[in-house]
């Protein structure tokens, strides 16, 4: 068993597992970081973005070759181009030999179409609808916000002068394997490659393995994946969360008695608590709003944003500022809004109970119907104008701030000391994601909610599930460069140790298997004639055609005319395994019985050996062992015939 | 073998109160828990004095429901209230949400209209819901140890389910109701090819094979509109969810689309409620309806109003949907006794109605119908029987026996005389057998046990590679398996020689034998060696020929070793094996025939 590292980032995973002769790849996450190294596209031209100086490397002709390909902002350099992503990289493993794709949820699956479309992949997809769904919409987000954006002029020069670059770009990470954004077309047939499963549905995998979803309780579908080979057990845990939110909790019983724990997606802000975070950000934007001031939330179409807006409304209830509008931007808001009261086999059970009276299962139906909150596929929507007045709440995309209509939000507000910017999504360091609007007047502030598993929580699903091996990212297996005297925020040391997986390697896992399942044909089980040896215990020879179909084994009667031997039935010996040791006597007894009068009994140290002088042969009995000289094959069969019944067979 | 054995309590060569036992692997579970609308009498419920003592609980490991219809879920409150039972019941989302709006109905009117006593109460109802597993679609739910149940899309109504369910090696399918062919709303019936021990499958239509669909269509809109135009009221009796909300679609477009004005009522407020549920669970609604909802949800109608029971004398034309669908009671049968007499008006039946109920009486063309309290009405209205009961015709049936591919095929919910004909039609066409038991009636199915069997890996590995060639395995050589089979506890494992013998506690005693073979072979050792080595691989088999360093060729525990001899042209071959290798030994020694002296 070996598991390929496709990806660097933790939390936008992709391995692929090769087990039992069936190569599956668990995840495959679009890692976006590198449009944080882009300047941000503006709806509408920038002046302040346009009139950038261009940075001046210290080589001349390095400045020639550059030709302004390269922006500096407040001490930062930044790649004035379309903007650049990096999808998993497989020069280690060829993906048409991918049999299986798994997904696991929506925010782990936005590199499929790179996959599917780009490398002659001809597997199947499996992931949960929700998950499909939802992961439909944030690429499709992506794609629009990028498309609506264009520039044409690709970025590329930079990349071949890397070492005179300042930091960060220059430790940028394979920067000549970032790539430009798919289409909506390759979005589309990715996703028709898609099957839909539900939580703990069995699916076979080539007949060989295998696999189901559970429940992971980080978003609507979310879900880890049990793969099982009927004997050893993998358990391949991504994103997951023992919070209560809405989605329905994790299943950890499936999870238990793995032979192999494969836990990656742990949370990106392992020093904030999500719970206290989410209180910061009501009472952040409460504040926001009573100084007269708008909020600014940049976030994810989908998944925390449903919590937000619950949270936020009763808040603002409760310290009556009822009347302050939401307002929601993206191209996917009124789907992504859709979805969440349709998907109600998904949800907690309090949320699910809802749909049985029947009312919409998320309070922001409700803030829909009676007005507060507004959605809008962009800015230049109809209707937008006429709602739009301040102070208000604006949710909208991207979190990188490098697209989509929050930049125009921060171009718009930036320079209000009233206003403030809440950072609430996790996926980006949020210091970075502004660098290119520095200086900014309006207030930061930052409380990151991620609800996946802390690492005090992951330590104690470590303990409860008693994996026989685990295996992280090996990154998680240090505290983190930022707190490096913080033991606690790493994997606790464990027997046996934790396997470590690095980026873009290959890992040979401890993992071997011992046992395969045969089917007995019902006619070759009523032939069998067993011995018991004590009550519960019975054993007998078996012999039979076993035949291999889609990797299932049955085994059925061998007809003596099939042959399947090396030489014709009638002088064949059916297989006889004796056991015990021989009595002399006996033996003796049968020889003569046979016309072998000669026999000479000699005593060695180790047992006896009989001399037959007149048919040049030796039997050597040593306890257990016997061997017979023999040059003639008529006697010598006789003479095996003679020793297995001296002894109890099988 | 072991049989399984199936028990219809109703629905056993007869169409209502579907409720069937099912015994496989020393586990019970009843599938469907429904009440019979043409009896009011205790013969509305199936007769649950037939498990053993009545004691329920202990007797039944599960129930299963199949789908909302009270014909298949209605007893359930007097069954777990009444009778007792605690065990766990299965049914998918939809079903659980919506069964108990309809059992709540049907209670009302059979309570407070009929004045019935002894009948579950609305307590009843709602400590019965909170006994029940939701299950989706596809989700593999382990009952217990043993039985793993797992549900399939049906098509009939929302939610509607088909059962796998599989106790050990044995497995039973359960249809409920089930629709092949997707209709305006719903999808059709999915099953993959998990080859049942028995497939039981319903057969309301078992001798139909309906025309088109859209025909039918065509022919209720015109038959509609005919009577509006003309200025009579047309009463649609339904269930209030499933066909109603089909038709409402239906009549919805249309409306539009002809720009009529006729006012279309639908009566009870279930109807919004009805209609969130179809919102709500969406996704299990069919392909078009899902893709579109976030556009236009299908199920906010514009032109379908709720209607007032002052409506029902209020002159001119109208389009009125009401509850129950077998004119058996509540609303339907008393627009029935208002409209009846006047021929303008017309009746459409949209659905299958039980023998002895109202609608039965005048779809068979009965002029006078004597309803509750001695009262005959005169029935003038035109009456209309449009079938629009998803239920699978026998082709669809056929066509699932197909997709499943079970061993034995077991008819329910269905006439005798139709069954009978289909039963034929099954064996003549899969040759597989086909039983159709009535209601108390027990039919035992003999199923062929396939024992599982854990091997030893290496032993599994090491019989393969000798019969792989190339990769692929040769069709005309049968791959020979040979080992120990241990039965430990119950569990079988076959393993090679070796490990058997340490599992067993037993010590193995081998055998070898050593034969010296005088060869006429030229050269040195070394070349009469290479010389047997070229025979050998010259033979196609895929044991590995391995020299050693001492000269000597090994194969598996044969060794031979070679010795000149006085004699230039001979040489003598000493050859090596233990006993379990005597066939391969056997087999050098007939390979090397010619060369023999």
């Amino acid at each position: 068993m070996k598991i390929y590292s496709l990806g660097a980032n933790p939390n936008k995973p992709c391995n692929i597992l090769n087990f039992k002769g069936v190569s599956l790849m668990l995840d495959c996450g679009l890692d976006i970081n590198p449009a944080l190294h882009f300047l941000p596209l503006p709806l509408v031209a920038s002046k302040r973005l346009s009139n950038l100086p261009n940075w001046i490397p210290r080589d001349t002709q390095d400045a020639a070759l550059l030709d302004g390909e390269l922006k500096e902002c407040e001490n930062r350099v930044l790649v004035d181009g379309p903007i650049e992503i990096l999808p998993p990289q497989s020069d280690i493993f060829d993906i048409s030999d991918v049999d299986t794709i798994l997904l696991s949820n929506h925010a782990c699956m936005l590199a499929l179409p790179f996959i599917t479309e780009e490398t002659g992949f001809k597997g199947r997809v499996y992931a949960t609808e929700p998950t499909l769904q939802i992961g439909r919409l944030y690429m499709e987000e992506l794609v629009n916000y990028l498309e609506r954006t264009p520039k044409n002029q690709r970025a590329n020069r930079w990349k071949q002068v890397l070492q005179s670059l300042p930091p960060p770009l220059s430790g940028a990470l394979r920067p000549n394997d970032w790539k430009k954004v798919y289409s909506t077309k390759a979005i589309n047939a990715a996703l028709a490659k898609v099957r839909m499963v539900g939580f703990n549905e069995k699916i076979d995998i080539c007949g060989a393995l295998t696999v189901m979803a559970v429940s992971s309780g980080y978003s609507l579908g979310s879900c880890n994946w049990i793969i099982h080979s009927g004997y050893e057990k993998i358990a391949y845990v991504s994103a997951s969360s023992t919070l209560t939110t809405h989605p329905r909790p994790m299943d950890q019983v499936a999870l238990r008695n793995a032979d192999l724990l494969i836990l990656t997606a742990l949370t990106q802000t392992p020093a904030a608590n999500p719970d206290s975070m989410l209180g910061e950000f009501c009472m952040a934007v409460a504040s926001t709003l009573r100084s007269g001031g708008s909020c600014l939330v940049p976030c994810h179409p989908s998944g925390l944003l449903y919590d937000l807006f619950e949270c936020l409304s009763v808040h603002l209830d409760n310290i009556g500022l009822s009347q302050i509008p939401l307002f929601f931007f993206s191209p996917v808001a009124e789907t992504s809004l859709a979805y969440s009261n349709i998907f109600a086999e998904w949800l907690s059970s309090g949320k699910q109970s809802k749909v049985y009276l029947p009312e919409e299962p998320f309070p922001h139906a409700h803030l829909i119907k009676n007005g507060r909150l507004k959605h809008f596929p962009s800015l230049h929507a109809e209707g937008f104008t006429n709602e739009y007045r301040q102070p208000c709440v604006v949710f909208c995309g991207h979190p990188s701030l490098r697209f989509g209509n929050v930049v125009h939000f921060i171009e718009l507000w930036g320079s209000h000391s009233n206003h403030s910017i809440v950072f609430v999504e996790p996926d980006f360091p949020y210091l970075e994601a502004l660098a290119p609007y520095q200086p900014l007047t309006m207030k930061i502030v930052h409380c990151p909610i991620d609800t996946s598993l802390s690492f005090t929580q992951a330590n104690k699903l470590i303990r409860d599930l008693k994996p026989g091996n685990l295996l992280v990212p090996d990154v998680y297996l240090h505290p983190p460069v930022s707190a490096p005297l913080r033991s606690d925020l790493a994997i606790q040391e464990l027997d046996p140790p934790a396997l470590g997986m690095k980026s873009y390697q290959v890992l040979k896992l401890p993992i071997k298997r011992k046992q395969e399942k045969v089917h007995l044909d019902p006619a070759l089980a009523s032939r069998l004639e067993p011995i018991q040896f004590k009550t519960g215990l019975s054993a007998s020879t078996l012999t039979g055609k076993l035949d291999a179909r889609d990797n299932k084994f049955t085994l059925k009667v061998l007809n003596e005319e099939e042959g399947g031997t090396l030489y014709s039935a009638s002088e064949r010996m059916l297989p006889r395994h004796p056991w015990g040791s021989v009595d002399t006597t006996q033996l003796l007894h049968l020889l003569s019985q046979h016309g072998l009068l000669d026999a000479r009994v000699e005593d060695t140290p180790r047992g006896v050996v009989i001399h037959l002088p007149r048919e040049d042969s030796v039997i050597q009995l040593e306890g257990s062992n016997t061997h017979v000289y023999c040059h003639d094959e008529a006697l010598r069969r006789t003479l095996r015939d003679i020793l297995l019944q001296c002894l109890p067979c099988l | 073998m072991t049989d399984i054995k199936v028990t219809p309590l109703g629905a056993g060569q007869d169409v209502g109160r579907s409720c069937i036992l099912l015994q496989m692997g020393g586990k019970n579970i009843m599938l469907d828990c429904g009440m019979h609308m043409g009896y009011n009498d205790e013969r509305r419920f199936p007769d649950f004095s037939y498990i053993a003592d009545g004691n329920l609980t202990e007797s039944l490991d599960c129930v299963i429901i199949s789908h909302f219809h009270l014909d298949h879920c209605g007893a359930l409150p007097f069954m777990t209230e009444m009778v007792g039972y605690n065990g766990p019941i299965y049914m998918t989302h939809p079903t659980k949400a919506i069964a108990p709006i309809l059992l709540e109905d049907m209670r009302k009117v059979a309570v407070e209209r009929k004045g019935e006593t002894n009948f579950f109460t609305s307590a009843h109802i709602k400590d019965c819901m909170k006994k029940v597993i939701a299950v989706t679609l596809h989700q593999t739910v382990q009952v217990d140890s043993e039985i793993e149940i797992k549900a399939y899309y049906a098509g009939h109504v929302l939610g509607a389910a088909m059962f796998h369910v599989k106790v050990g090696n044995q497995s039973v399918v359960y249809t409920g109701d089930y629709n092949m062919t997707p209709d305006r709303h719903l999808g059709a019936a999915w099953i993959d090819k998990c080859r049942p021990n028995i497939l039981i499958s319903e057969s309301t239509y078992a001798t139909t094979i309906r025309d088109s669909k859209r025909c039918r269509e065509r022919d209720f809109l015109k038959k509609v509109h005919d009577c509006v135009d003309r200025g009579g009221k047309v009463l649609i009796p339904v269930f209030a969810l499933g066909r109603a909300q089909e038709l409402c679609i239906l009549l919805e477009t249309y409306w539009e689309r002809m720009n009529l004005k006729a006012p279309i009522y639908f009566a009870v407020g279930l109807t919004e409620k009805a209609n969130n549920y179809y919102k709500m669970f969406i996704t299990w609604t069919n392909q078009k309806i899902r893709k579109t909802f976030v556009q236009r949800n299908m199920f906010e109608f514009k032109h379908i109003r709720p209607f007032d029971k002052s409506y029902a004398d209020t002159p001119g034309p109208m389009v009125v949907f009401a509850t129950p669908g077998m004119l058996h009671a509540g609303l339907s049968l008393q627009l029935f006794k208002k409209w009846a007499p006047n021929e303008n008006n017309m009746l459409i039946m949209p659905g299958y109605c039980v023998s002895g109920t109202v609608g039965a009486k005048v779809l068979s063309g009965a002029k006078k119908v004597e309803i509750e309290n001695r009262q005959v009405i005169e029935v003038k209205m035109s009456v209309q029987y449009m079938s629009f009961s998803a239920h699978a015709d026998a082709k669809g049936i056929m066509q699932l026996i197909q997709y499943c591919e079970p061993q034995n095929v077991l008819l329910v919910h269905g006439e005798g005389v139709k069954m009978e004909f289909l039963k034929q039609k099954i064996q003549q066409e899969y040759g597989i057998d086909c039983y159709m038991p009535a209601n108390g009636e027990s039919a035992y199915i003999p199923c062929k046990p396939v024992v599982p069997v854990d091997v030893s890996l290496s032993l599994l590995k090491k019989e393969m590679a000798l019969y792989d060639t190339v990769g692929a395995p040769d069709p005309k050589r049968p791959c020979r398996m040979h080992g120990i089979l241990v039965m430990k506890d119950n569990v079988l494992k076959l393993m090679e020689p070796e490990q058997a013998f340490g599992e067993l506690g037993l010590n193995r005693h081998s055998i070898r034998f050593t034969s010296c073979i005088q060869l006429r072979l030229p050269g040195t050792a070394s070349r009469a060696m290479d010389q047997i080595q070229l025979i050998l691989n010259s033979q196609n088999t895929n044991y590995p020929v391995k020299p050693s360093d001492e000269g000597m060729l090994n194969l598996e525990s044969v060794s031979i070793k070679m010795e000149t001899t006085d004699k230039e042209d001979r040489k003598s071959m000493m050859i090596s094996w233990a006993l379990q290798d005597e066939d391969l030994a056997t087999w050098i020694m007939s390979s090397l025939r010619q060369v023999i002296v």
